[in-house]
């Protein structure tokens, strides 16, 4: 292989890589709604706390405990609030202050209305693809 | 005079030692929640990925100083040095901020991000050091391109996993995530890159010809490999709901990688062959071993690119298996066939049979986390409880404990050899060319 060929190749795809993520960086990530202070608040706890390391979001994060996604709408803010307030077995007690409890739940409320996780209406197409529109 | 290659390597030994413990650690931790409470799981955790990770990365940099050292083109030694330096540095002071519980919680980068900061310089010292040093060198071979493509991409995207601290990013969850994962991915490529890049250049040493490194199918694969660095990380946010033209350029780009399990295929009696004729040494083992996992866990993510699949494997242990064979199956193989190779340490009966321990204990482990994560996604979907779900599969955590313990204490012995040896010629291991 020519070196200008080289050249090509690898200039093109560098130029595709720039374009691609300037489009992955203003385009199709948006939310429907902004995240409330408080929420922000919220998840700058989750960050901190290292959640991330046990706890999934969509499904990303360690394998230790539940994916938080729908945890609201699933299993209830009482329920997950006694969860943060006490710890488990498994999940230390991290003796949050009533303000930060209140800011992860609404960190994890925002979350929730963000989509359904996983998603049981999804129809997988022949081409193994999901058809999320149905 | 010093070899910084060297310096790098023992960094990594170091770092995969304490990777090793931490791991068995968590991995315990993960059924026994209270064992060692003084290091809880939250911590365990990313110790042992940013640990593995730093194995990762300060071998390939031992790498590549170590051709430019053999080569005797180095330039600016001296930066070098500081690389290695503050290398090190920011590595201890990541490592005290988790036993502290200071997190910045972003997975595999859990460190506060200001620590970044001097990673980046570090790096940017390394790409000096490194393109200063090979711009003169005619017709470059294909591993110096994945290097130096290595080098910019690293920088490039450990910049683009800190965009979350600005409030453009981080304001919108699904941007952020989507971003956070499109530099995970990409960055991954870029130690591959420093990785398979060191595995070609220790095949053409073992061999004695350079004919793959200058021949038009190597460039093929690396620009294969580069389009998938660039574009074929959205398989990881499948889930995440952003627009479907991410996870669909995602699939496209994934099946390119169809040819080169093709070629792997392809190429298999030659391989056997080569295997016959270099089996005496440990060197071409592991590398011959990487070929395999290669094969394995490309074929893997292969399949959980596909969205149906990766439906039902999502956020299980098959996405485990994926980095662990990854990182262990193939980068550790290839590391590891780089140092042999490098200190001459060919014919040690020992490594043999470690390497025996650690292939058999990764073929278990890999397995077990690939039935548990496919049992685990089956029963989530059929709307069992978490909870449930743990306790039914706990006989195979048990398997994947055990495992890892074994999979652990084969490396731990490698490295205690690989000390041994050193510290039978220290200092002039750290000056000599063996080679």
């Amino acid at each position: 292989m020519k070196l200008q060929h080289k050249r090509l190749i690898f200039f093109s795809l560098v130029f595709a890589y720039i374009s691609y993520s300037v489009f992955v960086y203003t385009k199709g990530t948006e939310t429907k709604s902004g995240m409330s202070p408080e929420a922000h608040s919220g998840k700058n706890i989750f960050q901190e706390k290292n959640c991330i390391a046990c706890h999934q979001i969509y499904g990303l994060g360690g394998y230790m405990g539940p994916d938080l996604t729908n945890v609201i709408s699933v299993k209830g803010e009482i329920y997950t609030r006694s969860f943060i307030e006490n710890g488990t077995a498994k999940m230390p007690d991290f003796n949050l202050q009533d303000e930060e409890i209140n800011s992860l739940i609404a960190y994890l409320t925002f979350i929730d209305s963000t989509t359904v996780y996983p998603d049981s209406t999804i129809r997988l197409t022949w081409y193994g693809n999901m058809d999320k529109k149905k | 005079m010093i070899r910084i290659g060297r310096l790098f390597i023992i960094t990594g030994i170091t770092s995969l030692t304490l990777a090793l413990l931490f791991g068995a650690l968590a991995s315990i931790q993960f059924i026994y929640p209270d064992f060692f409470p003084e290091i809880a799981f939250y911590k365990a955790r990313p110790l042992h990925t940013s640990l593995a990770v730093a194995w990762i990365f300060s071998c390939g940099i031992g790498a590549v100083y170590n051709y430019l050292e053999c080569t005797k083109i180095i330039r600016l030694r001296i930066l070098g040095l500081l690389h290695w330096l503050i290398f090190n540095v920011t590595g201890i002071l990541i490592i005290i901020s988790y036993f502290q519980g200071t997190f910045g919680g972003r997975e595999y980068w859990e460190f506060p991000p200001v620590l970044s900061l001097p990673i980046l310089f570090s790096w940017i010292l390394f790409g000096i050091v490194f393109f200063l040093s090979v711009y003169k060198v005619k017709s470059w071979p294909v591993y110096l391109w994945m290097w130096g493509t290595g080098i910019v991409i690293f920088f490039v995207t450990f910049m683009e996993a800190n965009l979350w601290i600005f409030d453009y990013f981080s304001s919108s969850v699904v941007r952020e995530l989507t971003v956070q994962w499109k530099s995970y991915g990409s960055l991954v490529g870029s130690w591959n890159m420093l990785i398979y890049g060191s595995g070609i250049y220790v095949m053409e040493k073992i061999s004695g010809e350079n004919f793959y490194a200058h021949s038009k199918i190597g460039f093929v694969l690396f620009f294969v490999g580069l389009t998938n660095l660039f574009f074929n990380w959205a398989h990881h946010i499948y889930a995440v709901p952003s627009s479907e033209w991410i996870g669909n350029t995602a699939y496209f780009i994934s099946m390119t990688e169809l040819f080169i399990i093709g070629r792997i295929i392809w190429k298999w009696k030659s391989t056997l062959d080569s295997a016959k004729k270099h089996a005496n040494k440990n060197a071409y083992l592991f590398i011959l071993a990487s070929d395999i996992w290669v094969f394995l866990n490309l074929a893997l993510a292969i399949l959980i690119s596909i969205p149906a699949v990766n439906f039902y494997t999502h956020g299980t242990h098959v996405t485990v298996a994926h980095a662990m064979g990854s990182t262990i199956g193939i980068n550790s193989m290839i590391i590891i066939s780089f140092i042999i190779h490098h200190f001459g340490w060919n014919n040690s009966g020992w490594v043999k049979i470690c390497y025996w321990v650690i292939n058999l204990s990764l073929g278990v482990f890999w397995i077990t986390l690939i039935t548990s994560g496919i049992l685990k996604g089956l029963a989530l979907h059929n709307g069992e409880a978490f909870g449930a779900v743990m306790s039914e599969l706990n006989n195979w955590f048990h398997v994947f404990m055990i495992s890892g313990v074994t999979l652990a204490l084969g490396f731990l012995a490698l490295l205690f050899h690989f000390f041994f040896e050193f510290l039978l010629d220290f200092p002039e291991n750290l000056k000599q060319k063996t080679e």
